[in-house]
């Protein structure tokens, strides 16, 4: 259940965010979350909604931008989109291929007012 | 509750040194702020504030009285703190020349045999330190207490993996030398430890035999994030069905980088290549 920590971390993020802008309170929040980022969704949005009463994102909007993952092949250089840390490339068909896109974690936004 | 001072705290942390349990420190979970009774603490907070840019939705330069929002653009890692810390780690290990081992694996995969038989059989060689994570319990830092090598214990309440604040807390305690080895035992948990870095200098997955073999398709995170497979128990194979080949050509489908060292803790099998790496990289420091 990391989710819980990863909700926790965005919020004490957020929170520093709100004092350094003398904010009284936070509307919106967007997110990026890569395909592959190891985030179990419904893990997240349970700790989210478990988390949030009281805290200084309870009234906030939540938007999160999934980012899809991309791969690129060791043995042939080709880049394709992967569903999981072990696809073959669709060109060569070698599993040696490195990740470049889709672990992102990241809070874009903040709307503070 | 702290089965030591007492206390209740439900997400508390508890930071042991075996032998000197009157002086551990408490942490709550993912805090900055230490929640500590009687005992030292300090009370440095670790902030990294993000590069950010704001704009003000608000048109309006005379001041004050209407409500407006603002938009702040922060593009900020969610785990930077963690990852902050982590580099800070990092940087103290090298700095002592101190190789820094992140052992992970699922519950009952020999961890705790095969540090025990590490640093027993290189007890001559190197100065060693262990941290050890579990959610409850000191059982494993008073196995490893036995080998004489200096431990400390984080209790992780209901955390399931370690994190650099932790692993920072608990090396303060070990009064760690220079050129030494210092394994970190994660909490049991083949999923949420993948995404923590404790500033390792390499991580090491182990997987015994008396588990699938296919391991690293069910849970790849944690062999994608991992530069060492320890395979153990192999003492174990003519009794079970485990295809070494297979779980290698699964692994390196998630991680073609990997490292594989084959071994039993129970019967000494194997060790003497996993310890020829250890001197390795430990002189490459």
């Amino acid at each position: 259940m990391h989710e819980l920590t990863i909700v926790l971390n965005i919020f004490e993020i957020a929170g520093n965010q709100l004092k350094e802008h003398q904010g009284n309170k936070i509307d919106a929040i967007e997110l990026e979350i890569g395909l592959l980022a190891g985030i179990e969704m419904e893990a997240f949005h349970f700790a989210w909604n478990a988390a949030l009463p009281g805290s200084v994102l309870e009234d906030c909007s939540l938007k999160i931008n999934p980012v899809e993952a991309e791969a690129r092949c060791r043995h042939c250089h080709l880049e394709y989109d992967v569903s999981s840390l072990y696809d073959a490339c669709p060109g060569c068909g070698s599993f040696r291929s490195e990740l470049i896109r889709g672990k992102d974690l990241r809070i874009q936004s903040l709307v503070i007012s | 509750m702290c089965s030591t001072c007492g206390c209740g705290h439900s997400d508390i942390i508890t930071i042991t040194r075996i032998g000197d349990e009157d002086n551990h420190e408490h942490m709550i979970l993912n805090s900055n702020r230490n929640y500590s009774h009687q005992h030292h603490h300090e009370g440095v907070h670790d902030h990294a504030h993000g590069h950010s840019h704001e704009k003000t939705m608000v048109s309006d330069h005379h001041h004050a009285v209407q409500p407006h929002q603002t938009i702040v653009d922060l593009e900020m890692d969610i785990l930077h703190k963690n990852d902050l810390l982590a580099s800070r780690n990092r940087g103290y290990f090298e700095a002592l020349q101190v190789l820094a081992l992140n052992l992970v694996s699922s519950p009952g995969s020999g961890k705790t045999s095969l540090l025990e038989r590490t640093l027993t059989d290189l007890g001559a060689e190197f100065n060693s330190f262990v941290i050890e994570g579990d959610q409850q319990s000191s059982n494993d830092a008073n196995r490893i207490a036995e080998t004489q090598v200096p431990v400390v214990q984080i209790n992780t309440g209901k955390a399931c993996h370690l994190d650099a604040q932790m692993v920072q807390k608990a090396y303060k305690q070990l009064s760690i030398v220079n050129q030494s080895l210092l394994f970190i035992e994660n909490v049991g948990n083949l999923v949420c430890p993948a995404m923590f870095d404790l500033g390792e200098t390499a991580r090491v997955v182990i997987i015994s035999v008396t588990e699938g073999d296919d391991k690293p398709v069910k849970y790849p995170d944690m062999f994608h994030s991992s530069d060492i497979c320890i395979i153990n128990k192999i003492d174990l194979l003519p009794y079970v069905q485990f295809e070494v080949e297979k779980l290698k050509e699964y692994a390196l489908r998630v991680n073609p980088d990997l490292s594989f060292f084959e071994t039993s803790a129970t019967t000494g099998q194997g060790m003497d290549n996993w310890y020829e790496w250890l001197r390795t990289q430990q002189q490459n420091l």
